[in-house]
C-alpha cells in the first residue's frame, strides 16, 4: 500500500502522457484524477497510523547507486514528517486534478496536462518520502522540471515560455548551491543518508574549511549551501523572482505547485535536515533574516499589485517567509504546521482566484472586477473563508499556525527573535490589508469590466466547486483539529519522535497576554480599514500614492528586483553570450574550423575547374607537355 | 655548297612537327586546320622514317612511311566525315564554341 502512493501518480502520468491520445480526454482525466485520489485515501491512511501508532518504516524499494561508499537506495521513509507531506501532497493534488477538469475544460490539451500534474505529484512524493539526499535531488529536480513544463504550459505565449525559463534558471542558482551542500555531506561523511549523515553530526561540530578563502565552521556551511537550495525552490528573497511570473501557468498549476506543494519543499528540506541544522546557530539566524525579509518584502509588493494572481502569488512568497523564521527560530514543527495550514487555504485562494477568472473569462487584472459577489456567491463566500484563514482570523486555521510562529519567535528569547516577532506583526497586518483589498476590489464595489456584460459572469460548475468547498473545509477546521498534534506538547513527544530534533526543548512558556491578542486585533482592525480604504473612500488610497510616489513606484516595480538583475546578470551574460557567439564562436571555431575548411576547397576547386575549359586543343597541349616533361626526365636520367 | 645530311632532314622534321604541334594549339578558328596540323606532325614522322631509312639503308623504314600514309589518308577520310556530320549537328565547326566537355 505504502508503494502505490508513489507508484499511482507515476502510472496515471504514464497512461495519460503516453497514450492521453488513444484514451482520448474524458478518460485521461478520469483515470488520472482517480489514481491519485486512491493515493490520497492511502496517504490518509498512513497519516492516522503515524498518528496512533507512531507507525515508522524505511522501504527500500530498490537499489538505485551502489559504487564504492557511496550507497543510494529508492527508498521510502515514512516518518510522522513524511506523512504530512504525503497528506499535504497527495490530497491537494487530487482536489486540483478533479478542479482541472472543470478549469482546463476548453483546453484542447487535457491528456497532456493531466499527465504533468500526475508527474508532477510523483517527483514531489519521491522528495518527501526519500531517505538519503540524491532521492531527494531527484524529487527536488522532478519537481523543477514539472514546474517548467507547467508554466509553459500554454507555450503558445511568448510571456508563459519566458516565465518558465526564468523559474528554471533562477531554480538552477539555488540549485547549484543545494548541490555543492550534497557534495560537502558526502566528502565529510561518505555516504548521504539521512540516518547515517545525522549520527555523524555532532562528530565534526569543530571541523573547519576553507571555503572561497574564508575559513568556515564545516556545518555551518553545509547548512547555508542547504539553505540556498531551500531559497531558490522556495522562493526566498533575492531568488524569488520566478514565482510571481510563474503566474503565467494555468491556475490548477499555481495553487498546487506554486502555493501548497513545490515551493514548501524548501521548508521541508531545513526541518527534515533540523539535526544539522540545529548545530548551526549562524545559519539559523540567516535563515531567520532571510526568512523575515521575505516575509515583509512580499507583503509590501502585494498591497499594490493589480493581478489577483500576483496579489496570491506574493502572499504566497510572504508565508514562505513565515515558515522560514519559525524554522530559524527553531520551531520545526510550527513551520510545518504553517505549512500544513497553508496548503489548504492558499490552494483554496488560489483555485478560488480561477474560479473568479473563469467567471469573467480571463480576467485577472482586480481594477477590471468588482460588484459581483451576488453573481457567484459560492465562490465568494469560499474566497471569504480562505482570505479569513490567510489573514489569521481567530479559529481558522491561519490563526493558529501565523500566531504560534509569531510567539515563537518573541519566545526564541534573542535580539533576531524578537525582532522577527515584530516583523511578524507588522506583515499579518499588511497581509491582512491586501488579502481585503482583494476581496473588495474583486467582489464589492461597482462592477468594472467593460469586456463582458455582468450577467454573462457566470458561477462555476460543481466539479470545480466541490474541491473548493473540501478545501475550505480544511482551511477551518484543519487549525483547530490538529493544533495539539503538531505543536501541543503531547505532539514533542509522541507524535514527531526521531523526525525532528531539538537541540534545547522548545520554550514551553506563554508570551504576555497583551502580546498574545496583539495579532488578532491588528488582523480584525484591518477589515474595516480596508472596507474604508478600498470601498468606502476610493480617494484615499490615489492620494496617499500620489503624495507618497516614489516609494508606491518602489512597490509597484517590486523593489526593483527584476531590473537590478537585468542589468547585473541578464544584461551582463547576454553580452557575454554575444561576445562567444559572434568573436568566439563565429570568427576563431568556425573561421578556422569547418567554414575554413570549406571555404578554402571551394577556392582550390574554383580553380581546378578552370582547367576543365572543354577544349580538346587545351587538353592535347597539357598532354603534350606532360609527355615532354616525362621525356625530358627519362632522358636526363 | 654544303651537302644536305642527315642533320638537315631531321631539322627539316623537327621544324614541321612544330608546326604542327603550334598549329593545333594555337589554332581558335577552324577544326579543319587542327586536322591538317595532324597530318603535318605525321608527315613530320614520315620524313624522320625516311631520312634514317637512308642513312642506315635499311627499308623498313620508308615500307613504314607507306603504311602511314595509307592510315593517314583513312584518318583523314574519317575526321572530315565526322566534322562534314559534327557540321551538320551543330551548325558549326568553330574551335572556341567546341565546349561539350566542359565540366
Amino acid at each position: 500500500m505504502e508503494i502505490s502512493i508513489i507508484a499511482l501518480p507515476l502510472i496515471a502520468s504514464i497512461i495519460s502522457g503516453f497514450f492521453g491520445k488513444i484514451i482520448g480526454d474524458r478518460y485521461s482525466e478520469i483515470i488520472t484524477s482517480l489514481l491519485v485520489t486512491i493515493s490520497a485515501v492511502f496517504s490518509g491512511i498512513v497519516f492516522y497510523e503515524v498518528i496512533q501508532n507512531q507507525y515508522e518504516e524505511n522501504i527500500v524499494i530498490a537499489t538505485w547507486i551502489n559504487s564504492g561508499t557511496l550507497d543510494v537506495n529508492w527508498s521510502m521513509k515514512i516518518d510522522s514528517l513524511s506523512a504530512i507531506m504525503l497528506v499535504v501532497v497527495t490530497s491537494v493534488s487530487s482536489l486540483v486534478h478533479i478542479y482541472s477538469i472543470g478549469y482546463m475544460s476548453h483546453d484542447p490539451h487535457k491528456p497532456r496536462f493531466m499527465a504533468y500534474l500526475s508527474l508532477f505529484t510523483f517527483a514531489m512524493l519521491m522528495l518527501v518520502t526519500s531517505d538519503n539526499f540524491i532521492q531527494l535531488f531527484f524529487g527536488w529536480e522532478g519537481v523543477g522540471l514539472c514546474s517548467y513544463f507547467l508554466i509553459g504550459f500554454w507555450f503558445k505565449k511568448d510571456t508563459a515560455n519566458a516565465a518558465a525559463i526564468k523559474a528554471f534558471v533562477v531554480n538552477r542558482v539555488g540549485d547549484f548551491g543545494f548541490a555543492l551542500g550534497i557534495f560537502l555531506i558526502f566528502y565529510l561523511f561518505g555516504t548521504v543518508n539521512y540516518s547515517e549523515v545525522f549520527e555523524q553530526i555532532p562528530t565534526i561540530i569543530d571541523k573547519k574549511l576553507i571555503f572561497l578563502g574564508l575559513e568556515l565552521n564545516a556545518i555551518d556551511l553545509i547548512c547555508l549551501l542547504l539553505f540556498i537550495g531551500a531559497m531558490g525552490k522556495s522562493a526566498q528573497i533575492f531568488l524569488h523572482t520566478w514565482l510571481p511570473d510563474a503566474m503565467e501557468g494555468p491556475t490548477p498549476v499555481s495553487a498546487l505547485i506554486h502555493a501548497a506543494t513545490m515551493v514548501t519543499a524548501g521548508v521541508f528540506l531545513v526541518v527534515r535536515c533540523s539535526p544539522i541544522f540545529e548545530y548551526s546557530e549562524l545559519a539559523l539566524n540567516i535563515i531567520t533574516i532571510v526568512g523575515m525579509s521575505t516575509a515583509f518584502f512580499a507583503a509590501t509588493v502585494a498591497l499594490v499589485q493589480t493581478d489577483i494572481k500576483k496579489i496570491i502569488a506574493y502572499s504566497t512568497c510572504s508565508q514562505l517567509g513565515y515558515m522560514f523564521f519559525a524554522t530559524g527560530v527553531g520551531a520545526y514543527n510550527v513551520a510545518m504546521f504553517h505549512l500544513f495550514t497553508h496548503a489548504f487555504f492558499k490552494a483554496l485562494l488560489f483555485l478560488g482566484s480561477g474560479s473568479v477568472i473563469h467567471a469573467f473569462k480571463d480576467e485577472q487584472n482586480i481594477n477590471n472586477m468588482g460588484g459581483v459577489w451576488k453573481k457567484i456567491p459560492y465562490t465568494y463566500t469560499l474566497m471569504i473563508i480562505g482570505t479569513l484563514a490567510l489573514t489569521g482570523f481567530p479559529f481558522l486555521s491561519g490563526f493558529y499556525s501565523k500566531d504560534a510562529i509569531i510567539e515563537f519567535a518573541y519566545l526564541k528569547g534573542n535580539t533576531v527573535g524578537y525582532y522577527a516577532a515584530g516583523i511578524g506583526i507588522l506583515t499579518a497586518f499588511l497581509t491582512s490589508i491586501y488579502s481585503w483589498r482583494l476581496m473588495f476590489k474583486t467582489f464589492h464595489g461597482e462592477y468594472n469590466n467593460k469586456a463582458i456584460k455582468i450577467e454573462e459572469t457566470h458561477e462555476s460548475p460543481l466539479v470545480m466547486l466541490i474541491p473548493l468547498i473540501l478545501l475550505a473545509v480544511g482551511a477551518i477546521f484543519a487549525g483547530v483539529t490538529f493544533k495539539e498534534l503538531f505543536i501541543g506538547y503531547d505532539g514533542l513527544n509522541y507524535f514527531w519522535q526521531d523526525s525532528i530534533f531539538f537541540l534545547e526543548p522548545l520554550s514551553s512558556d506563554h508570551p504576555p497576554f497583551w502580546f498574545l491578542i496583539l495579532t488578532p486585533i491588528l488582523v480584525i482592525i484591518s477589515i474595516p480599514v480596508a472596507f474604508y480604504l478600498f470601498l468606502k473612500n476610493k480617494n484615499l488610497p490615489k492620494q496617499i500614492a500620489e503624495v507618497n510616489k516614489p516609494l508606491y513606484q518602489f512597490l509597484i516595480n517590486k523593489w526593483y528586483f527584476d531590473e537590478l538583475y537585468d542589468a547585473v546578470f541578464v544584461k551582463s551574460s547576454k553580452k557575454f553570450g554575444l561576445f562567444l557567439w559572434k568573436f568566439f564562436d563565429l570568427k576563431i571555431i568556425d573561421g578556422f574550423g569547418p567554414d575554413g575548411i570549406s571555404s578554402l576547397i571551394k577556392k582550390f576547386s574554383i580553380k581546378a575547374n578552370k582547367f576543365q575549359s572543354g577544349f580538346i586543343y587545351q587538353y592535347a597541349f597539357i598532354m603534350l607537355l606532360g609527355f615532354s616533361a616525362l621525356l625530358t626526365f627519362l632522358i636526363v636520367q | 655548297m654544303t651537302e644536305i645530311g642527315l642533320g638537315h632532314y631531321l631539322t627539316l622534321g623537327a621544324v614541321i612537327f612544330s608546326i604542327g604541334v603550334i598549329g593545333i594549339f594555337l589554332n581558335r578558328k577552324n577544326i579543319i586546320v587542327i586536322l591538317m596540323s595532324i597530318e603535318l606532325i605525321l608527315l613530320a614522322v614520315n620524313i624522320n622514317l625516311v631520312s634514317f631509312s637512308i642513312y642506315l639503308g635499311d627499308l623498313s623504314g620508308q615500307v613504314f612511311t607507306l603504311f602511314i600514309l595509307t592510315v593517314a589518308a583513312a584518318e583523314a577520310a574519317i575526321g572530315l566525315a565526322i566534322i562534314v556530320v559534327y557540321y551538320r549537328n551543330t551548325g558549326t565547326i568553330r574551335v572556341e564554341e567546341i565546349d561539350k566537355l566542359k565540366g
